[in-house]
């Protein structure tokens, strides 16, 4: 089997492409000043300016966290340059007629045509290029229904009064190195706000591209749902292949208020590096969403297929009684990609109750932990948990770990913990084969299938999507 | 001649298995291979559907002129050969039916046949499903997961009724059913009876043949085939167990 194999899995990148677009990039490095620049280019408010700099002079005061189970080079934080846009920007895009065609050619590239005519039915795309936000369509309809989805420095812009009550509320400024960081620094990212009694009309997506290089990509995402709304966003992400190594560092802040619920999904392929484990993109990442109303219910999906390291808990904060918090993963990692990721839920709110789907596939060289934290505080009564981790090895060189962490402190704390780790079987391959399948698609089917009930939270047609990039990521990965 | 089999030495581990097996099969005709446990029955089955983990130090395996043991499975699958797996094996997350839709497409595309559609699949499924009694609810079910004993391996013949191969092989198909189920799977298999289409049916007891007749009957044992002859040896094996053959083939 093996000579076939290995020339399956040195199959390229599909999304390592790179775009010529004149860029208007800042020298690498990092001090007031940049921040100042930012800020100013993104002709903000002086409290905006205020926020970062802030979160700027507590971050000079952390130290890289180095608990998880990745290892990589230390990271030159001076070296990198923390704002890139397309230079057309300049004279910012009316509409699509207005964006650089060769931007849209990278865009149809990705499969992602922003022209309204050819989008699927009902997804709303804001595209993040770098670090500003390019265009974002159907507009118009999401306005009639009082939702506002625009990139967030025009929230800052438009509607600050959102953005002041909330943004930093979820993932404080101080909260951990990478997020100080991205406070300081950030570029754009979307904002989402559904206002009382509304269900968002479509779902909201956002695809975000790294291209220049030796850029760092600080997206910064806000979504609010108020009373009685409800929303579902998708992100998905790729990058141009690079030998050098590039950072990600967003945030993403949910709220959800009494009856609200939000559904985040995740399809992350950022370039993983070469079969050497050259080039990647280090993927350090917060997403917290906070529950803080009655009834209020927060969703993540998440389907991580690229990056050399990935490092990311979307976690729920259930302050509400009687709120939901759901984490759903599938992180793979092939070649020498390495991902330390889970979630935690902690439960502050009476009757409160989440659950925690966690896929692991390792192949090649990959490692790949599960890290989670389950935490019931002293005052939450008749709190539930249940959490099922499975991890599945392709081949003898790859690793799956678990680091399971429970906190219960209230007696009446009901938390259920299942975990497996299985080697994807000569005996499921040979079944499939000797029934005409391929050994390659029967890999495929039979990862597919271990991934079912993740995939089966995504939105559909992400869901097909997330299949593929699953295949072509793994085709062959069993030795 | 489907299969001849000639001088097949086969080694697992270094230890050989089958010590010179000889063996012709036609169109039409029945098999069945008898013999205690151990004695190298599954390995032969294994070998023709290219299972991996097995060393062929001698000997060939010709089907339909063609040599065989230089197939990949699906190769083989394609071509016509199937294997009715002792222990089907559960594959969770994927359903029974894509599965065996995604199996007969490819087989129907090696034939340069278009794609089956969903409704024609359909059509086909519900047809075949009543030749072994199947419940429907298995359709919407994973590969094998959670079900009885007796429904993996009425889902095999199911499977075997779909893609119509030309070469069957049974391995040991009524090991674990009871007598009901027994007679469901046999009623399945006679149907699928035809001129054009070759079984091999391995089994360590008799009874199976009560429902479905042999024309030849082997008995295989050390590694090699002692004895063959016609249905009424199934008989005296029966009565007389193993030993007799033995002890004549030593003699």
């Amino acid at each position: 089997m093996s000579s076939r194999v290995e020339e399956l899995v040195k199959r390229e990148y599909e999304a390592g492409f790179f775009t010529d677009i004149e860029s208007d990039t800042v020298p690498p490095g990092l001090n007031e000043d940049v921040i100042r620049l930012i800020s100013a280019k993104k002709k903000e408010p002086e409290w905006m300016l205020e926020w970062r700099l802030a979160a700027f002079e507590h971050w000079k005061t952390m130290a890289e966290p180095e608990w998880a189970h990745v290892h990589y080079e230390p990271v030159d934080y001076q070296s990198i340059s923390y704002y890139s846009a397309p230079k057309s920007k300049k004279d910012a895009p009316k509409s699509l007629d207005e964006v650089d065609p060769k931007l849209l050619e990278t865009y149809e590239k990705l499969g992602i045509p922003l022209h309204e005519r050819e989008r699927l039915a009902g997804v709303a795309v804001d595209a993040v290029f770098d670090s500003v936000s390019v265009a974002t369509t159907f507009k118009a309809k999401l306005e009639e229904a009082g939702v506002i989805f625009c990139p967030i420095s025009e929230a800052i812009e438009k509607h600050p009064e959102l953005v002041r009550a909330y943004l930093g509320t979820v993932v404080p400024t101080s909260d951990n190195f990478f997020a100080s960081l991205n406070s300081a620094v950030f570029t754009d990212g979307s904002f989402v706000y559904v206002p009382k009694g509304v269900r968002c009309p479509m779902e909201l997506s956002t695809y975000f591209r790294i291209n220049a290089s030796n850029t760092g990509q600080f997206e910064r995402t806000l979504i609010i749902a108020d009373e009685g709304a409800s929303v579902s966003y998708l992100e998905g992400c790729t990058a141009p292949m690079r030998d050098e190594n590039q950072l990600h560092a967003a945030v993403v802040e949910l709220v959800a208020l009494d009856d609200a619920k939000i559904k985040y999904s995740t399809v992350q392929n950022w370039y993983p590096g070469d079969e050497e484990g050259r080039g990647g993109i280090y993927n350090f990442v917060t997403k917290r969403g906070e529950c803080r109303g009655t009834n209020s219910k927060i969703s993540w999906t998440q389907v991580e297929t690229g990056s050399a390291i990935t490092w990311k808990y979307p976690s729920c904060v259930l302050k509400g009684d009687h709120s939901v918090g759901e984490f759903y993963s599938v992180a793979l990692t092939n070649n020498y990609q390495q991902a330390d990721t889970g979630t935690k839920m902690v439960h502050v709110g009476n009757h409160t109750r989440s659950t925690i789907i966690s896929k692991g596939i390792s192949a090649g060289h990959g490692q790949n932990a599960y890290r989670g934290l389950v935490k019931v505080l002293k005052g939450a009564d008749d709190a539930r948990n249940y959490t099922q981790c499975d991890s599945l090895l392709l081949g003898d060189t790859c690793g799956a770990h678990t680091f399971p962490y429970i906190e219960a402190k209230n007696r009446t704390a009901r938390v259920e913990h299942e975990a497996t780790t299985s080697k994807i079987g000569e005996d499921q391959l040979f079944y499939c084969m000797q029934r005409g399948i391929s050994e390659e698609d029967a890999v495929s089917m039979i990862v597919n299938g271990f991934c079912r009930e993740v995939f089966k939270e995504l939105p559909m047609e992400f869901a097909v999507e997330a299949g593929k990039l699953l295949s072509v990521s793994l085709e062959g990965a069993v030795g | 001649m489907m299969l001849k089999v000639e001088g097949l030495h086969v080694s697992v581990d270094g230890k050989e298995i089958l010590k010179g097996i000889d063996l012709e099969i036609n169109a039409g005709e029945v098999h069945a291979i008898m013999g205690p446990n151990g004695s190298g029955k599954s390995t032969l089955s294994n070998v023709i559907a290219g299972r991996a983990g097995y060393e062929v130090t001698a000997g060939s395996v010709l089907y339909n002129g063609h040599d065989l043991l230089s197939m990949s499975p699906e190769e083989r699958a394609w071509e016509g050969v199937f294997l009715a797996f002792q222990y089907p094996v559960e594959i969770p997350g994927v359903n029974n039916i894509y599965l065996l839709k995604a199996g007969l497409n490819s087989i129907r595309k090696h034939h340069g046949l278009p794609e089956l559609d969903a409704m024609d699949f359909m059509t086909l499924v519900r047809e075949k499903m009543a030749l072994v009694k199947l419940d429907e609810s298995l359709i919407s079910r994973s590969v094998n997961e959670g079900f009885s004993g007796g429904e993996k391996k009425r889902n095999e013949i199911f499977q075997m009724a779909v893609l119509e191969p030309s070469l069957a092989i049974l391995d040991e198909t009524d090991s674990g059913l009871d007598i009901d189920a027994l007679k469901t799977v046999a009623s399945g298999v006679n149907q699928l009876r035809s001129p054009d289409r070759a079984m091999m049916m391995v089994t360590h007891y008799q009874r199976l043949l009560n429902y479905i007749e042999p024309d030849y009957i082997h008995v295989l044992a050390d590694g090699r085939i002692l004895k063959s002859g016609g249905k009424d040896l199934a008989l005296e094996l029966e009565e007389r167990g193993y030993d007799w053959v033995r002890e004549e083939a030593a003699a």
